[in-house]
């Protein structure tokens, strides 16, 4: 009789057992840990640059309109397309069609690697023609170039193995391998990456920009 | 019955929905860029940058990232302990705030 009660009671809650109670698959509850704890790493760095900056009231502002402010709004707008091509490839795999998956997935690419390329001729402006490197720059505030270099490094390294996984994610999925469900977790990875660069911008570029 | 409860499939949104998140992202970004040459006080313009962008956070976890279609327990788990950690952060900012004043004259 109790033991008839008991069970029903398990059947009714979704945290006693049998039943996946964020009723997700495992790899993508994975990706969901692994970006939070991820997020904390950002944040920690942002912080990080923020204090400095908060600190130091000589922080310098070289972030002309031409190219640093026109080359990061464009590398804005190549990682939101690149994001949304990544839900229409994610769309493409629930409907079943690879080709058009595959096609997604390259044009995510395509946009990532634009970022890559503009951030990096960014950074070599700056070493070349502002004199800012890790640990030195014409104004006197070394923390500039080290918080700097930290932070969109890290997030230039994340698109950069983005860029590897959404390859390998194409060529398998143009195969046959893997499914709907992988290349969702791939997606929210990219859309982490994406999320990330809506903070560096503004706090890095748009507010230290030269007016 | 349970089993069928589930694999209710969560439609989610449509393509149309995301081309218009997408635009919506678009034009808060420009806002931004604008934002960055007008003569606005430090503080205010900090606010709204960092305003603005936690709801273009939130619009990409909650559509492209799909939060919005998942259940809450997801949520519920995941999000209140980096906001706390975040805050926890925040805590030494006073301090970087000191930094200056306390500096010997040059």
């Amino acid at each position: 009789m109790s033991s008839h009660v008991s069970a029903s009671a398990v059947a009714a809650s979704p945290w006693e057992g049998g039943r996946s109670p964020y009723a997700t698959n495992s790899k993508k509850f994975g990706m969901w840990l692994f970006i939070i704890s991820d997020s904390l790493t950002f944040s920690a760095l942002l912080f990080a640059y923020t204090y400095s900056r908060v600190s130091n009231p000589d922080w310098p502002t070289p972030f002309h309109f031409s190219p640093s402010i026109i080359f990061s709004s464009i590398m804005t707008f190549a990682l939101l397309s690149s994001s949304l091509t990544m839900v229409m490839a994610v769309a493409a795999m629930n409907n079943g069609n690879r080709k058009a998956a595959t096609g997604w997935i390259l044009a995510t690419m395509a946009g990532g690697g634009t970022f890559v390329v503009l951030h990096l001729s960014e950074w070599m402006n700056l070493i070349n023609n502002e004199g800012v490197t890790p640990f030195k720059n014409p104004w006197g505030v070394p923390l500039f170039g080290g918080t700097f270099f930290a932070l969109t490094g890290l997030h230039m390294t994340h698109v950069v193995i983005g860029l590897i996984y959404l390859g390998i994610m194409a060529q398998a999925v143009a195969r046959g391998k893997f499914k709907a469900e992988d290349v969702e977790v791939s997606g929210l990875y990219w859309h982490f990456v994406d999320l990330v660069w809506m903070f560096i911008f503004p706090l890095v570029y748009l507010m230290s920009a030269k007016i | 019955m349970s089993t069928h409860t589930e694999e209710v499939h969560h439609a989610g949104a449509t393509t149309m929905t995301f081309a218009k998140v997408w635009i919506v992202l678009l034009a808060l970004t420009g806002a931004e860029v604008l934002l960055a040459y007008e003569q606005v006080p430090t503080m205010i313009m900090l606010t709204i940058l960092v305003g603005l962008s936690v709801i273009k956070a939130a619009l990409i976890i909650a559509y492209f990232m799909h939060m919005k279609f998942e259940r809450l327990s997801l949520f519920l788990t995941l999000f209140p302990m980096m906001i706390f950690c975040i805050v926890l952060m925040l805590i030494f900012l006073g301090d970087a705030v000191r930094i200056p004043v306390m500096r010997a004259p040059l």
